[in-house]
């Protein structure tokens, strides 16, 4: 496989291996950047203060987008259930139960897709 | 206020290794239901691009992460070239590296091959249930066996049912929505993240820009909402000492 082919080509059967092999690497590597790499080392004091704040920031864009359907907001294929779902969900997570919270989410979910 | 609970604390023994992996474990559990549904709908969107059973169960485990394996797939079957491919699926996993370092200090004591091992099996669950863990109990002991008793039976359960959604051909119905529980699932792991007045904001910024930016091609919305809220964090605790450090002083003046 020359190159070439990685650029211009779309990737045939042939090639999903390699990919997938350097896509898993790839991922490996971002993984063990810290735990094996540098992970005698002593991060820095402005690293350990920013990681504090690396769950909540990374957790609500992992969510507020998902429940808004942020790719879509203020289209027409935009649609209320998910929202007002992720709402009664939110409330019922703040018993920090989480296969209540999936149960009475996705039920939020079906009565508002019947509704509407 | 006589006896205390045998069960409940024993603070003279200090939890062993297979003590700490059965509390990754049951940590972890109430995550279960929410990953399954995402493991059947991923294998059928493989199945759906074309690959084989071999192929479809070798992104499972290869990459293992597996909103970056749906990101794969999707661009696979609608002819994408491979550094396009490539490129999203270290984009969307690029958190790991947030992960890892919050991470790292806790697993340092492991030898370099099981860190190695440990992260391969890194994912958004076993991280948000074990730094959980370490932060509320810095120093409970067999921090490595507690994060595999998390981590472990999440590879497990991804790749059984991966191959089962593969195998059965199963198929869950787009119009129930069970992918709706994934992002429930981070919802459940968000509220305890929220700790205090910074972490909050944090998180409001987060979700905003991420909101805002959420049509940037690759996933990159994503990234960069966590990112400024990361620094919206630092900084609006740096507002919060600098302010203590303000009053603190002030109450002195008046009382000396």
């Amino acid at each position: 496989m020359t190159p070439a082919d990685w650029l211009d080509a779309p990737v045939t059967a042939a090639h999903v291996w390699a990919l997938i092999v350097l896509c898993g690497l790839g991922t490996w590597l971002l993984r063990s950047s810290f735990i094996v790499v540098a992970g005698g080392r002593e991060l820095p004091r402005w690293m350990t203060r920013a990681l504090r704040y690396v769950p909540p920031a990374v957790l609500a864009a992992l969510v507020v987008p998902a429940l808004l359907q942020a790719d879509v907001l203020f289209s027409p294929a935009w649609d209320w259930t998910r929202t007002a779902a992720g709402l009664v969900a939110a409330a019922v997570a703040l018993t920090r139960r989480i296969v209540l919270t999936l149960v009475v989410g996705m039920a939020a979910l079906w009565t508002f897709m019947a509704l509407g | 206020m006589t006896a205390s609970p045998p069960a409940d604390s024993r603070p003279s023994s200090a939890p062993g290794r297979l003590a700490q992996m059965v509390a990754g474990t049951r940590a972890v559990s109430p995550l279960i239901p929410g990953i399954l549904p995402f493991a059947l709908v991923s294998a059928y969107a493989a199945k759906e691009a074309g690959l084989s059973l071999a192929q479809a169960m070798g992104l499972a485990t290869v990459v293992f992460a597996g909103a970056s394996q749906m990101a794969f797939v999707s661009l696979l079957a609608s002819g994408a070239v491979a550094p396009v491919i490539l490129a999203t699926v270290l984009v969307i996993n690029l958190r790991m590296v947030m992960y890892s370092a919050a991470l790292a200090p806790h697993l340092r004591a492991a030898p370099a091959w099981q860190r190695g091992l440990m992260a391969y099996m890194l994912t958004d669950q076993a991280f948000a249930v074990s730094v959980t863990r370490f932060t509320d109990a810095p120093d409970t002991p067999h921090k490595a066996w507690l994060y595999l008793g998390a981590a472990l039976p999440l590879w497990l359960l991804w790749q059984v049912f991966t191959l089962a959604g593969l195998l059965l051909g199963a198929r869950v119905p787009p119009e129930w929505g069970l992918d709706f529980t994934v992002p429930l699932v981070f919802l459940v792991l968000l509220v305890p993240a929220i700790r205090d007045r910074p972490s909050a904001e944090a998180a409001i910024v987060g979700g905003g820009v991420a909101v805002l930016l959420a049509g940037l091609p690759y996933n990159l919305g994503l990234m960069l909402g966590a990112l400024a809220g990361i620094a919206w964090g630092v900084w609006a605790e740096d507002r919060r000492d600098r302010r203590r450090a303000r009053r603190d002083r002030s109450e002195r003046e008046v009382r000396p």
